[in-house]
């Protein structure tokens, strides 16, 4: 890439990175809070792939979860609350050389931030997504969330929310060009490290939904699933997430869907009586607007000002 | 304009006089859709390009598929040429060409038309089969002759249809044949010109319409005896022309922009839509974004990932992107935000002009959110702003407001070709290793400036936040810090401003009254003052370019003047009307800023017609002031 120093690559051959190098300033989440066990996952795949510091940029907007980037030592953007997602998009724009990390909330995806979260995932621009969804909103102290249970009782509904929670998968499945939709549970590391690898691993937008635990509002919140492996669908494949035999043990409702199959996908993400988790959907050969926004990115100063010359000339006198 | 040497063709009877002109005004009106205004650009560009100077204003109806023969249907363009530069639209029309009568009293009504203009008006109506038209052409007819038109009713349609089968598709073309006729253009030099416009047009497309035009010529030398000459100084300087949003788009190539981040809007659009089609060639994109919050956030993005963006917006747009532009603050991000400006509030008067926008690009953002802006007065600052305006944005680390409007947008004008530098060009992204013991937000504390460190800068790393921060960027809500960090932030434009000069006074430097102005008011504030100085009023003007930070040296010139005031094309009260005094007005945008600025009692006359201020309506309105004394 033009403009890019070739030379750091023999430099970073020599390097080794370990967790530390990825530790930022310490979390100031709540004990219990299932973002630290997000961040830990994402500092150990960060580790295990032994991503550059400097080319790692961590994206968020604000909220709790949205704190993210701060907690790691990669570069960050903490910006506006609900516009993670396009300021991720342009950060990829002219850089394929980064690796890209975006923390999201489910105020800041699927409320403030949705038009974004529809056209970034139809953009297609590589980098991973998670959707840290506590059900409530955190940082503003417990307001419902979209994806907050009906009669879930907040600050702003204290006789109980109104309506059905939306399905950020569904809706997602739902988007042109969607091409990597998992979804996995915090209180589950490894199964969250596996799926994130697999997210980093894909070429385009993984979307990564979290059942997020916030024990501060929300105190028991996902207990039911936590205590009964059967209110957990696993979903198995040989092409989906790598599931540790531990895993496959606990788990006993189990089932193969091939993650190249969307009307299955979408069947799955709709499930009433269990939460899926797992692979919904990955195709590797969807559109990738980044590929067209780097174009021209090598060009030398040389051929750009020719251009503009060529240009200039069509409107002489 | 160049004549033609020889005699165009052998059956017109050659004039007897041709009168010499040093400026002509020339209208083109029709309904929606018949290309008046194609033909008002072209003829435009042909004057400009046989040596003219030349100003060109567009005529919008404002829908996109008005009725037919409405007044509010009113489509076209008006070409002021002259001999030496055109710096605005001028006052009343020598000429217009309608296409119906309907669309001429839209001009009319909005006083561009003087007793003596010449009308050449299609006359297909007064036959017309539909209800009513024949009387209300006949009617017109009469009405224009007491008002002291000189119309000439032409066969437009009859005309073409010898020609072609569908004259609706080719009227303009043969009126711009009628005007070369009575501007006894060059023929070859026209014909080279439309094919240009035609560009890839099929040989059948391109030989009906120069078969339209020769007809259009044939018919005016036969036909009308009126011919006018607009004599050419012969110039050596290379000259390009265009309109100020493609000079915004050129200007963009040429200061090392490659992102375009935007969402469409007018009377911004047209910039991405010149930069989308030829953008690739330098290397550059332009990422239409789902609305303009998104396309902010992808240009800022971008900048954080080291390139400087640009943004592409108008008024509502920019209210969208407020929230963003205070992030650039605050996280002093480099990007380069123009505002075509339009008439608001609200949805307001999307295509016509306005200088309504710059208190809120100021001011919109909550808390203190310093930052540069500056305002191109004509299309050549359009195109040597975007780069000023980059420079700017890197060296003084944050957002950069460009605020043009619908009339320079829209308004061709030549000026000398740029000569490329390649240090305009952006730099390559630096990816060399930081140095780990500056911070990223290191503030020299007498200029408020620093550094700031790119993603693959090793040691480099830091968390960028829109949270009150320390020179780590370390989330700080010590009270200390952030009472510096803001005064940081507000230092950059004090250092800015060290750096600039006064601006030069227009005229004798003391006097009576001093006019000041800013964007796209110079060339008609200027001709206005121009004629009252013709008459022996002391009169002078300045025309600001930055207005933030302010240009310095503004008190003193003022106290050197009797009486300052400025001229705008935003809302003020008329503290003449009913119900307003001088305690309770209100004052147009940058009168306003002035009085704060400089202690002065700036007073201000500014209009929102909705269109350019004509130069004598700026000159009747300063007559008032002057008499006033
Ligand atoms: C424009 C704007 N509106 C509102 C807020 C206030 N706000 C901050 S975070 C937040 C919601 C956070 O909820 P969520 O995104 O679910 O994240 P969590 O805190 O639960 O991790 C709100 C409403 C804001 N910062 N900016
Ligand atoms: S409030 Fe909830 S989401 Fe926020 S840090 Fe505490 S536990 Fe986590």
């Amino acid at each position: 890439m033009f403009g890019l120093k070739q030379d750091w690559q023999l430099d970073e051959k020599a390097r080794h990175f370990v967790l530390e190098d990825y530790e930022g300033a310490a979390p100031r989440w709540c004990s219990g809070c299932g973002d630290n066990a997000v961040l830990s996952a994402v500092q150990r795949l960060a580790r295990d792939l032994q991503l550059v510091p400097e080319k790692t940029v961590t994206v968020a907007g604000i909220g709790c979860s949205s704190r993210f980037p701060h907690y790691m030592k990669t570069y960050g953007f903490h910006g506006l609350h609900g516009r993670a997602l396009p300021v991720a998009s342009g950060v990829r724009a002219r850089r394929p050389d980064l690796d890209i990390f975006v923390a999201t909330g489910d105020g800041d995806c699927c409320a403030i931030g949705t038009a974004h979260w529809i056209h970034a995932i139809r953009y297609n621009m590589k980098m991973v997504v998670m959707l840290l969804d506590n059900n409530v909103y955190g940082l503003t102290k417990k307001q419902t969330s979209p994806t907050s249970r009906r009669s879930f009782t907040s600050n702003t509904h204290p006789q109980g929310s109104l309506l059905s929670p939306l399905n950020p998968l569904s809706v997602t499945l739902g988007i042109t060009n969607a091409s990597f939709v998992a979804q996995t549970v915090d209180w589950n590391p490894a199964h969250v490290y596996e799926t994130l690898k697999a997210a980093h691993a894909h070429p385009g937008l993984a979307f990564v939904r979290i059942l997020q635990r916030c024990p501060h509002f929300m105190d028991g919140h996902f207990q039911d699933i936590q205590d009964d492996p059967s209110k957990i669908l696993l979903m198995t494949h040989d092409k989906g997430i790598p599931i540790d035999p531990s895993l496959k043990r606990l788990f006993k409702n189990q089932v193969v869907h091939d993650p190249s199959d969307l009307d299955a996908a979408r069947r799955y993400a709709d499930t009433q009586d269990a939460v899926p988790i797992g692979l919904f959907y990955r195709n590797e050969h969807a559109e990738r607007y980044d590929l067209d926004t780097a174009r021209g990115i090598d060009m030398t100063p040389q051929q750009r000002m020719k251009a503009v010359d060529a240009e200039l000339d069509r409107f002489l006198v | 304009m160049t004549t033609s040497a020889t005699v165009a063709t052998d059956q017109a009877p050659r004039p007897a006089t041709i009168r010499t002109v040093s400026q002509h005004i020339v209208e083109f009106v029709s309904d929606s859709g018949e290309g008046a205004q194609t033909a008002g650009q072209l003829f435009g560009t042909i004057a400009a390009k046989s040596g003219n100077g030349v100003w060109t204003v567009e005529i919008i109806p404002a829908e996109v598929e008005p009725p037919a023969r409405s007044r509010a249907g009113a489509s076209g363009n008006r070409v002021r040429v002259g001999t030496k530069e055109v710096t605005n639209m001028g006052d009343t029309a020598d000429i217009v060409i309608a296409f119906n009568e309907q669309v001429l009293y839209s001009r009319i009504d909005v006083g561009a038309l003087k007793q003596g203009t010449m009308i050449l008006l299609e006359n297909k109506w007064a036959k017309s089969g539909l209800p009513g038209v024949p009387e209300a052409y006949a009617e017109a007819l009469a009405d224009f002759a007491r008002r002291g038109y000189v119309v000439v009713e032409v066969p437009m349609e009859a005309e073409c249809l010898k020609v072609v089968k569908d004259a609706r598709r080719g009227k303009n073309i043969w009126c711009l044949g009628l005007l070369c006729a009575v501007y006894d253009l060059d023929m070859q030099h026209v014909e080279v010109e439309l094919k240009r416009k035609l560009g890839k047009k099929s040989a059948e497309v391109v030989a009906n319409n120069i078969a339209l035009l020769t007809s259009g010529r044939t018919w005016g030398d036969a036909n009308i005896e009126m011919r006018f000459n607009v004599p050419v100084e012969p110039t050596t300087q290379t000259m390009v022309v265009m309109n100020g949003n493609q000079a915004i788009a050129l200007g963009a190539m040429a200061a090392g922009f490659e992102v375009c981040s935007m969402y469409p809007i007018t009377p911004a659009t047209s910039v991405s839509h010149h930069l989308a089609s030829v953008f690739h060639r330098s290397g550059g994109f332009v990422h239409q974004a789902e609305d303009e919050i998104a396309a902010i956030g992808f240009a800022l993005g971008c900048a954080y990932a080291g390139k400087t963006p640009l943004t592409v917006t108008s008024g509502p747009g920019l209210a969208l992107k407020t929230e963003f532009i205070g992030l650039a603050v605050m996280a002093e991000l480099p990007i380069v935000l123009v505002d075509v400006q339009r008439g608001g509030p609200s949805t307001g008067l999307p295509t016509r002009v306005e200088q309504g926008d710059l208190l809120s690009v100021l001011f919109a953002e909550p808390g203190d959110a310093p930052k540069i802006i500056l305002a191109p007065a004509t299309i050549a600052e359009c195109f040597d702003f975007m780069i000023t305006a980059r420079k700017l944005a890197e060296t003084f680390r944050g957002p950069v407001m460009v605020l043009t409007d619908a009339n320079l947008a829209t308004g061709q004008q030549p000026f000398p070709r740029p000569e490329l530098k390649e240090e305009w060009l952006a730099p390559p992204i630096d990816q060399s290793a930081w140095d780990r013991t500056v911070r990223p937000y290191e503030w020299d504390p007498a200029t408020g400036l620093s550094q700031r460190p790119i993603p693959g800068q090793r040691n480099g790393n830091y968390v960028l936040t829109g949270l009150a921060h320390d020179e780590h960027s370390r989330v700080a809500y010590e009270s200390s810090i952030n009472q510096h960090s803001m005064e940081m932030r507000s230092r950059k434009l004090a250092t800015l401003l060290d750096s600039l000069k006064p601006p030069t006074v227009r005229g004798d430097d003391t006097g009576d009254l001093l006019v000041v102005g800013w964007g796209s008011t110079l060339g008609a504030i200027d001709e206005a003052i121009d004629r009252l100085r013709a008459e022996g009023h002391r009169i002078s003007s300045v025309h600001l370019r930055y207005l933030s930070p302010m240009e310095p040296g503004l008190k003193e010139i003022f106290a050197r003047f009797k009486k300052v005031m400025t001229v705008e094309i935003n809302y003020s009260d008329d503290v003449n009307a009913a119900g307003f005094t001088a305690q309770n007005r209100r004052y147009s945008q940058l009168a306003f800023l002035l009085r704060a600025q400089t202690l002065c009692d700036v007073d201000c006359w500014s209009r929102v017609p909705g269109s350019p201020l004509s130069p004598s309506m700026i000159e009747n309105a300063l007559r008032t002031h002057l008499t006033k004394g």
